[in-house]
């Protein structure tokens, strides 16, 4: 929690809503028992905020201003009868607390219980949707509008589906809690693996590209920090910090103006150098635990790519041995997809090919599968196999990105040359 | 909490039924080892299984007609034979016992907060 002592009121207010957002949920939400009442109260507090603090300077710890507010809005909510409050804490507690607070100036550091929030919001008793943006509202402060944007949704249906995930904590009694210690190794994996969509999602957009969606990856990256910080020692939460540094250091080499660059001909000098070497040393590290993991060895393959001085110097053998393993914890389409590839270039196209064939099935409306199978087809010497693959790749991507540089390679290809 | 835990299952085809048997007590005993378990650790509000949807009549009443119809109300694959009721202290808990109920091979369990007027 900082101190902004005197200055802008409304500058104060939006660095504290930004950088303690999900610290002043947590504890909001761990003492009145009610997602939709901390959020409520939060806001209204904010609101006051601006007013008390142009009259009266900006209060020497304005997050603990904010909580004892907020707290305060909502024991008068609870007086007045005016929320659902069979689900709320009881009005004696908050009350003590409160005096509690008024006695210590609230000028203590708030209790950090965003682990519990993490858990409760990607409780696997919701759906995964609603876990992705119950996750970004609470803990990342977006707004509603934001993360209707971040995933192309109307924002009402967005409203909707928040409302419904909140009613359901509260309804079927989802905990506010980390679950306990024998739980953990089952739990732990839906945490990350919302995160990683999180990143995901905004991976898909070139940054630069699109203004108006707020930056997932940031976003990621920050919860991802959060966790490692609350659970230290947790290797496969060191393995996807470690991944997601490893993959954003790359971000700016990936696009030339608002055209996709593919990892092969990326200039390695625009790679982010500190994050990619946080990114080895995080790997390093959480595999010295010898708790190996998913994301442990996707972020140990991303770490052989930022080791490669040029495309052609990866060491592609060692990456089909890490995919081989990485099979082992996840036996899907996908990883099979991403072996076969490492392959073509480990051996050669043609027996990536034989490894790429039998998974078309599974793959059948999977854009990524084609645009793969054109690339090695066309590196086999089919061009004719590969611009039917880019077809289906190019039909099955909503992405205009993706479409334009995948269109790109395909001309290339039927004026005869290879790229 | 109260929960509602409602077990479904496909139709199984020769089941034993016939109460002596070696058949029909290898059959029972994972349920009856369960039931003494929730027993134990107090969270039991009771349980039944039901006879199967062959046996079932469904009951509407429209434009004040009574109308009866044969079987469940939705032709599904999955089957409902019987349910638990749990006192637990969150869903957690709830879903701990849910998934250690023996159906697990064949069905699954559906996991319901019983309403509570009083609250």
């Amino acid at each position: 929690m900082t101190s902004t002592g005197q200055g802008d009121p409304t500058a104060a207010l939006a660095q504290v809503m930004d950088t303690d957002h999900g610290r002043l949920m947590a504890a909001l939400i761990g003492q009145l028992r009610d997602f939709q009442l901390a959020e409520d109260c939060l806001q209204e507090a904010a609101a006051s905020a601006l007013v008390h603090w142009t009259r009266a300077g900006v209060p020497r710890a304005p997050a603990g201003w904010l909580l004892q507010v907020a707290r305060r809005k909502a024991i008068d909510r609870l007086r007045k009868g005016q929320t659902a409050d069979k689900y709320s804490a009881d009005l004696s507690y908050l009350t003590e607390l409160d005096q509690q607070d008024a006695v210590a100036e609230a000028t203590q550091e708030i209790p950090d219980e965003r682990l519990r929030l993490i858990f409760t919001c990607c409780h696997p008793a919701l759906d995964q949707k609603s876990r992705v943006a119950l996750t970004l509202r609470t803990l990342g402060g977006l707004t509603t509008a934001e993360i209707a944007r971040g995933f192309l949704d109307k924002e009402t249906t967005m409203a909707q589906r928040l409302v419904r995930a909140k009613q359901k904590i509260a309804a079927a009694g989802v905990p506010y809690a980390v679950p306990d210690p024998t739980e953990w190794p089952e739990r732990l994996p839906h945490v990350l693996t919302i995160v990683y969509l999180i990143f995901n999602e905004g991976y898909a957009t070139l940054s630069g590209q699109d203004h108006i969606r707020k930056d997932l990856c940031a976003e990621a990256i920050y919860l991802a920090e959060v966790l490692n910080t609350l659970a230290p020692e947790e290797a496969e939460i060191e393995g996807l910090l470690a991944l997601l540094l490893l993959i954003d250091a790359r971000r700016t080499a990936r696009a030339e103006g608002d055209r996709f660059v593919a990892l092969e001909h990326q200039n390695r000098n625009l790679w982010d150098k500190r994050k990619m070497t946080r990114g080895e040393v995080l790997t390093e590290t959480a595999l010295k635990r010898q708790r190996p993991g998913p994301f442990q060895i996707k972020a140990a393959i991303q770490a052989l790519h930022a080791d490669a001085p040029t495309f052609a110097d990866t060491d592609w053998l060692e990456i089909v041995a890490l995919y081989n393993v990485l099979l082992r914890f996840e036996d899907t389409p996908v990883v099979r997809l991403n072996r076969a590839v490492a392959t073509s270039y480990a051996v050669d196209p043609k027996t990536g090919l034989t490894l790429l064939q039998p998974l078309a099935g599974a793959l059948a409306t999977y854009s990524p599968y084609f645009a793969a199978l054109a690339d090695v087809e066309a590196r086999c010497g089919h061009p004719d196999a590969a611009c039917g693959a880019y077809d289906r790749a190019i039909a099955l991507t909503q992405n205009p990105t993706e479409k334009e540089f995948m269109k790109q390679k395909q001309s290339l290809l039927e004026d005869g040359q290879t790229n | 909490m109260k929960y509602m835990c409602l077990i479904y299952s496909p139709p199984m085809e020769n089941e034993p039924t016939e109460p002596g048997t070696p058949e029909f007590e290898a059959m029972m005993a994972p349920w009856i080892a369960f039931n003494e378990m929730v027993e134990k650790a107090g969270v039991s509000l009771g349980g039944d299984a039901l006879l199967p949807v062959q046996t079932a009549t469904t009951v509407r009443v429209r434009g004040g007609k009574t109308e009866m119809m044969d079987g469940p109300f939705a032709e599904t694959k999955e089957q409902l034979g019987g349910y638990y009721i749990f006192e637990c202290k969150d869903l957690d808990e709830a879903l701990k016992y849910a998934s250690q109920i023996p159906v697990h091979e064949y069905g699954s369990v559906e996991v319901r907060p019983i309403m509570d007027f009083e609250a």
